[in-house]
């Protein structure tokens, strides 16, 4: 147990790089996944037919195929001609995972927005409120408060989906803990893992909560979920 | 030499058999098994939660949440390397099963939850067994409200099923790759790949959109 207590120490800098690079994927990839959501999830309620057309086969592209998919494309395809685009591996993982649950986020934005109560929408419409007012001063913060619990599970899944990025050589934590293996067990290694993605996520968890609260409470209302 | 044109429809017929082959042998199998497991244990899961003896329901309940927020990927490796003596494909099948079971398990929770209060009351009052409650009133009418989520969750097991390069299992997307590699060619077999992915997994959830609406009562 000592060894592998030795071995944990000597490889404990590597692995506060690759939690490093694990954080910098899951906020990098939660960062533009919300960006996309946010703009895709507003373009498929447009009334212009192309551009909701347009939204709606970027989201259903996206959610369709697989990330590994999109992951490798970016990362093998790219490279090669005609392309010839070599990308940052980090920057294609935040790419592909942006996407991705942009795409699923997307879907959410969307419902939400489309689940606001009727008479909200026609209240803005009896103060003569423009569109952009409507959106940003009344349906927006009802439907937020309504996107935060699936948000947070989606959050958690990218959290999750990162772990996947070791197969594009990027040194994240589980890729350090594929080292640490050979070094110690199979058990403690990746039980440590489990361990701190645990940890990760639980964290992230608890975050998406306090934002749901406050959500909620600007709204004058009680949070449903705890 | 080295193809230097956009798209070239040679490669796409040369890896199509081997990546079909990787679909049904592999994607197929796992998601289909997999799902079987998932479906069940999620219902034993639910069950043993509300009804099991408090320290046995913490206990499940914990470990259903550490499945549930740790990656699939690293839960893959550590069985990998752990169970050496399964087949990597049983490694496979056996940790999507597990992992999607806890999701699943809280699709049934909201679905016993959903049944309403008084068809609990009717079984006391027909003096029903506990057993006869669950099996003949209680889950027949959790479930049905349940089916398009579960389904939803079969989809998303199924879009995951590349994770499996992980554990060296060769599905769709890693005989894309292998094709790749030996002809220095991506474009064509992953874009197959990914038309593929999408071809079987869009009817399916259109199909489930039109099942949530009608079982929706």
């Amino acid at each position: 147990m000592s060894d592998y207590l030795d071995a944990f120490g000597r490889a404990l800098p590597q692995l506060l790089d690759g939690l490093l690079i694990t954080v910098v994927l899951t906020l990098g990839g939660a960062l533009l996944a919300f960006v996309i959501a946010i703009v895709l999830g507003l373009v498929a309620r447009f009334d212009n037919i192309i551009l909701r057309g347009a939204a709606r086969i970027i989201i259903e592209l996206f959610r369709g195929t697989s990330l590994v998919v999109q992951l490798f494309f970016f990362f093998f395809v790219l490279p090669l001609p005609p392309f010839y685009t070599q990308l940052n591996p980090i920057f294609v993982g935040v790419l592909a995972l942006g996407l991705n649950y942009g795409a699923y986020a997307a879907e959410v934005v969307r419902g939400s927005i489309n689940s606001v109560a009727a008479g909200q929408w026609e209240a803005t419409t009896a103060l003569s409120m423009t569109r952009t007012q409507r959106m940003w001063r009344i349906i927006f913060p009802q439907a937020w408060a309504l996107m935060i619990p699936s948000l947070n599970n989606l959050l958690i899944q990218l959290l999750k989906g990162t772990a996947v990025v070791y197969t594009i050589t990027i040194v994240d934590l589980t890729a350090v803990f594929n080292k640490l293996r050979v070094e110690t067990s199979v058990y403690f290694a990746y039980g440590i893992a489990l361990v701190i993605y645990f940890i990760l996520a639980y964290l992230l968890m608890l975050f998406m909560n306090g934002l749901e609260k406050r959500a909620v409470h600007k709204l004058g209302r009680q949070a449903v979920s705890a | 030499m080295i193809d230097t044109s956009l798209w070239n429809w040679d490669h796409v017929w040369a890896s199509l058999p081997d990546m079909l082959m990787a679909f049904v042998k592999v994607t197929l199998v796992v998601t289909i098994v997999g799902s079987a497991i998932a479906i069940v244990l999620g219902l034993v899961i639910a069950l043993v939660r509300r009804s099991a003896p408090k320290p046995i329901s913490r206990i499940v309940t914990f470990l259903m949440n550490f499945i549930r927020m740790t990656p699939l990927v690293v839960q893959l490796l550590f069985m990998y390397y752990a169970l050496t003596s399964w087949s990597p494909l049983m490694v496979g099948i056996a940790v999507f099963g597990v992992h999607y079971a806890t999701f699943m398990a809280e699709v049934y929770r909201a679905g016993i939850d959903s049944v309403p209060r008084g068809q609990w009351e009717a079984t006391t009052a027909l003096s029903m067994s506990p057993g006869r409650t669950w099996i003949s009133v209680i889950i027949p009418q959790a479930v049905r409200a349940t089916v398009p989520a579960l389904g939803n969750y079969v989809i998303s097991m199924f879009k995951e099923t590349p994770f499996l390069v992980a554990v060296s299992v060769i599905d769709m997307v890693g005989a894309a790759r292998a094709y790749g590699a030996d002809h220095f060619r991506f474009t064509e077999v992953f874009i197959v790949a990914g038309v593929l992915f999408l071809i079987a997994s869009y009817p399916t959830s259109l199909l489930i959109n039109r099942l949530e609406k009608r079982l929706a009562y």
